[in-house]
């Protein structure tokens, strides 16, 4: 018989090692999916390594996917820090592209050096207000959020798809469902010559780093912490919980919205509706990897788009389905989810009873 | 006298901290014994291994089938519950959703049968409380029932399952003097036809008045036992503090100026107040009496800024104020100490430090332009931590951490450091021992002596006689001042009737 009790002292080494141990067990777990596909397992995950690690090309392909997803990690990890489940990351990430596009294609004359803050500006805007709708939803009337942030990803994905039709549908891109081009001086600059690495990867860490800085060091950090754990004595103590919780709502759809941003400035130039293959639920899974830690995102993110990058290498090269990498992922946060389970709790094994 | 139950040199130790230290104690039938201890002195620790919700390092826990011992499984619920033992907490545990019978029969039902014997069971739980006097009504709602009707379901919900031994953790925390009075005679009837109790309390007159034998434990021993008949409560405290226990020192307050004044208020809502007039002047404390439930959260709650009266006006030192919220009575130097502290009081996942500083964190000392500034926070943590015994693994840990009392002198720390005008104090003292309890009366003296207005509500009648200048007692929604210093008549106050 086996019995699940709490554990009377918890590890502050085995919880901070949970993630690592999480991600190697995923990893050592692909194993199973890939000796059922036949693939001979050392040369399966030298592919997956080499990947990632080899070339400096394979390596920035990595962190180029990883962009987007510390974006939405961030916007994931700070709302559910303050218990917002916003769970709409994908809708607010297409959100944001479609305001970069809408800003980031001519519609306004500015000053080119102005035209990157701007558009970052207008995505950031749209991402946090497609959350602020949720947020007050639920304060004002209780509707769970989880719902309506989740259904609202459709709504919008659809309505991104009537505006490629529409307004926003490219002349010249052939009866596509495009846009037009962002102009040269919204494009967020490359960082290396011919890499598809850019300026939002640089954006994404300062991100990071700010969004860790104001949750670690600030008053207003501090008390986002309290209304998150205990809304009820952070209210008694005098903190305006509503007022808090819509700005994160808008600061975790703003940062959505980058992601949305920096994946069509910088990288495609034109947004279409298939720009983001589930960003905004991976960053769910990112911020869960990294314990809602801000820093932890960043490696999260590294991580998940490691697992992305080095299991499609290593489909093409071995004939193994590329959804490997989704089942690794997925692997990853069960044992992530396990991990931190056996942190709290232990099992008990107890032998029959004797009456 | 036969044996049910029998604790054999139980042991159980969490960390470097020893909770209950070689243990043994045995329960005979048709008995009743008081467990007495401080918090902390592993009353609920030991009443866990009996309910197999511990394992114990070493030690077992026999029960006896006509007159021949079992050891119990170590760490089976479900095996206590079976060897009909039964245990009532002090924290209910009743879904609020479910009438009176579906709570009892909840859990006594066979899980695969599509057919549920409810007249069966009704009828016997009305025998059952014809025979114990618990009487509740069937098909009410918990919700709808008082905490001494919920409590009774409590009971009966043991009862139902035939228990032997029945253990009640501070069963009449929550009930008046005549509901508890009620109460013991209902036991006394059921101890007359074999039921074993085993009965955790503070309160001393209780045990005297209803235990047959008493046991003391103080840090996790067993350090005395007697026959009721041959204790009195000196000895006892003694025993239970290792000293004797002093009751705060209390010379009658000296009035000052009026601070808070509620006049004709009324809210809506359940719980509601009707027509409060009360006025708190500083130098004094004013004791609200009354059973829980009868609107003293609302009044706690109207005066913390957190629910908005719906007729009547507040006024803070004689400026009507049209809507307090926390932020602004903390302006006006209200001071709360919240009725529920882990809920209220405290962010249990921030340190003990940030908790200190929770209610002041726009203070230059805590903070410059926005930025938490660590070294004033732990200034000023380490001195409150050592001026008000904040007791606990240390200032940069979690407030989870500490026991129920040092969270009560993080929350007074904190409250009295502000130099507040008035102190709202909820029950403060709930659920501490005599030592917590006593430094929280004190302080509160000495924030009165300094001038402060300070409204003391609490179920502990004795409580309220022992500190206040004037006494209130509230009853559905209605908050009188009462001149009696007479527990009877302030019990018929608090259960509605005229004396």
């Amino acid at each position: 018989m086996i019995e699940i009790v709490p554990r009377e002292t918890t590890r502050p080494l085995l919880t901070a090692l949970i993630p690592v141990i999480a991600a190697l067990a995923a990893l050592a777990l692909a194993a199973i999916p890939l000796l059922a596909a036949g693939a001979p397992l050392l040369q399966a995950y030298k592919q997956m390594f080499l990947g990632v690690f080899g070339s400096f090309f394979t390596f920035t392909e990595m962190l180029t996917r990883a962009t987007p997803l510390i974006f939405t990690g961030l916007a994931a990890a700070i709302a559910f820090r303050a218990k917002l489940w916003n769970i709409g990351g994908e809708g607010q990430l297409y959100l944001g592209a479609l305001a970069a596009v809408w800003i980031g294609t001519g519609m306004i004359d500015g000053p080119p050096a102005l035209m990157i803050p701007l558009v970052l500006l207008a995505g950031a805007i749209a991402g946090g207000l497609g959350m602020l709708g949720p947020a007050i939803l639920k304060l004002r009337f209780g509707a769970d959020e989880v719902v309506t942030s989740l259904l609202l990803n459709f709504i919008i994905l659809i309505f991104v798809q009537m505006m490629l039709e529409g307004p926003f549908k490219d002349p010249m891109g052939l009866g596509w469902p495009q846009s037009e081009p962002i102009i040269d001086a919204a494009i967020l600059p490359g960082l290396f010559e011919r890499m598809r690495l850019h300026a939002g990867f640089l954006l994404a860490i300062g991100t990071a780093l700010i969004t860790w800085i104001i949750t670690a060091l600030t008053v207003w950090g501090l008390k986002a912490r309290a209304v998150g754990e205990n809304a009820a004595a952070a209210r008694h103590a005098g903190i305006g919980v509503t007022r808090l919780m819509l700005i994160v709502a808008f600061a975790s759809g703003a940062l959505a919205g980058l992601a949305g941003v920096s994946e069509v400035a910088g990288l495609k130039g034109y947004l279409t509706s298939d720009l983001s293959p589930g960003f905004g639920y991976a960053g769910i899974v990112v911020a869960m990897l990294a314990r809602l830690s801000p820093i932890g995102v960043v490696l999260a993110a590294i991580y998940v788009a490691s697992v992305f990058v080095g299991a499609d290498s290593m489909s093409r090269a071995m004939g193994v389905s590329s959804f490997l990498a989704d089942l690794t992922v997925s692997l990853s946060l069960i044992c992530v989810l396990l991990g931190g389970f056996f942190a709290q709790f232990r099992l008990r094994f107890r032998g029959a009873q004797t009456p | 006298m036969t044996p049910v139950l029998s604790l054999k040199n139980l042991t159980k130790r969490f960390g470097p901290v020893l909770a209950a230290d070689d243990i043994s104690l045995d329960l005979m039938h048709g008995e009743v014994l008081a467990l007495l201890g401080e918090n902390g002195a592993g009353k609920t620790t030991l009443m866990n291994m009996l309910f197999g919700q511990y394992v114990p390092d070493a030690g077992s826990v026999e029960v006896f089938d006509a007159g021949q011992p079992r050891t119990l499984p170590a760490g089976n619920a479900q095996a206590a519950i079976d060897a009909r033992i039964g245990m009532v907490h002090q924290h209910f545990t009743l879904a609020e959703n479910l009438s009176v019978l579906d709570s009892v029969v909840l859990g006594a039902e066979p899980l695969w049968s599509f057919r549920r014997a409810l007249s069966p069971a009704r009828t016997r739980l009305t025998d059952l409380m014809t025979r114990s006097g618990l009487t509740v009504p069937l098909d009410a709602k918990i919700s709808a029932l008082t905490v001494g009707e919920r409590q009774r379901v409590e009971i009966l919900k043991a009862l139902y399952r035939d228990v032997r031994v029945l253990v009640l953790d501070e069963p009449t925390a929550v009930l008046t003097p005549q509901e508890a009075d009620g109460l013991f005679a209902a036991l006394r009837t059921m101890v007359a036809d074999g039921l074993s109790v085993i009965f955790i309390s503070h309160k001393l007159r209780e045990v005297l008045a209803f235990s047959d034998r008493i046991m003391v434990l103080r840090h996790g021993k067993a350090v005395g036992e007697m026959p009721t008949a041959e204790a009195d409560a000196a000895r006892i405290i003694r025993m239970m503090v290792g000293e004797d226990h002093k009751m705060p020192d209390r010379s009658p307050g000296t009035p000052g100026d009026l601070r808070l004044h509620l006049q004709n208020l009324s809210t809506s809502g359940t719980r509601p107040l009707r027509n409060v007039t009360l006025d708190a002047h500083g130098g004094q404390i004013i004791g609200i009496a009354g059973v829980s439930g009868n609107g003293q959260t609302t009044l706690a709650q109207v005066i913390s800024g957190l629910e908005q009266p719906s007729a009547g006006s507040l006024s803070i030192q004689g400026q009507t104020i049209d809507r307090l919220t926390p932020k602004s009575a903390l302006a006006h130097k209200i001071g709360r100490i919240p009725e529920d502290r882990h809920h209220d009081g405290i962010v249990p996942a921030l340190t003990v430090a940030e908790n200190l500083v929770l209610e002041r964190l726009d203070d230059s000392d805590v903070q410059h332009f926005g930025f938490l500034r660590k070294s004033g926070i732990a200034e000023n943590a380490a001195r409150l931590s050592s001026a008000y015994d904040v007791r606990g693994p240390g200032i940069a840990a979690r407030a989870a951490l500490l026991s129920g009392g040092n969270i009560q002198k993080l929350i007074l720390a904190r409250v009295i450091e502000a130099a507040p005008d008035v102190i709202l104090a909820n029950q403060p003292t709930r659920g501490l021992d005599f030592r917590a309890a006593a430094e929280i009366s004190r302080r509160l003296i000495e924030a009165r002596d300094r001038g402060a207005a300070v409204i003391l509500i609490s179920e502990d009648l004795d409580e309220v006689l022992a500190l206040s200048d004037r006494i209130f007692v509230m009853h559905d929604g209605h908050c009188l001042e009462t001149d009696s210093r007479d527990r009877t008549d302030i019990g018929y106050a608090m259960a509605g009737e005229a004396a």
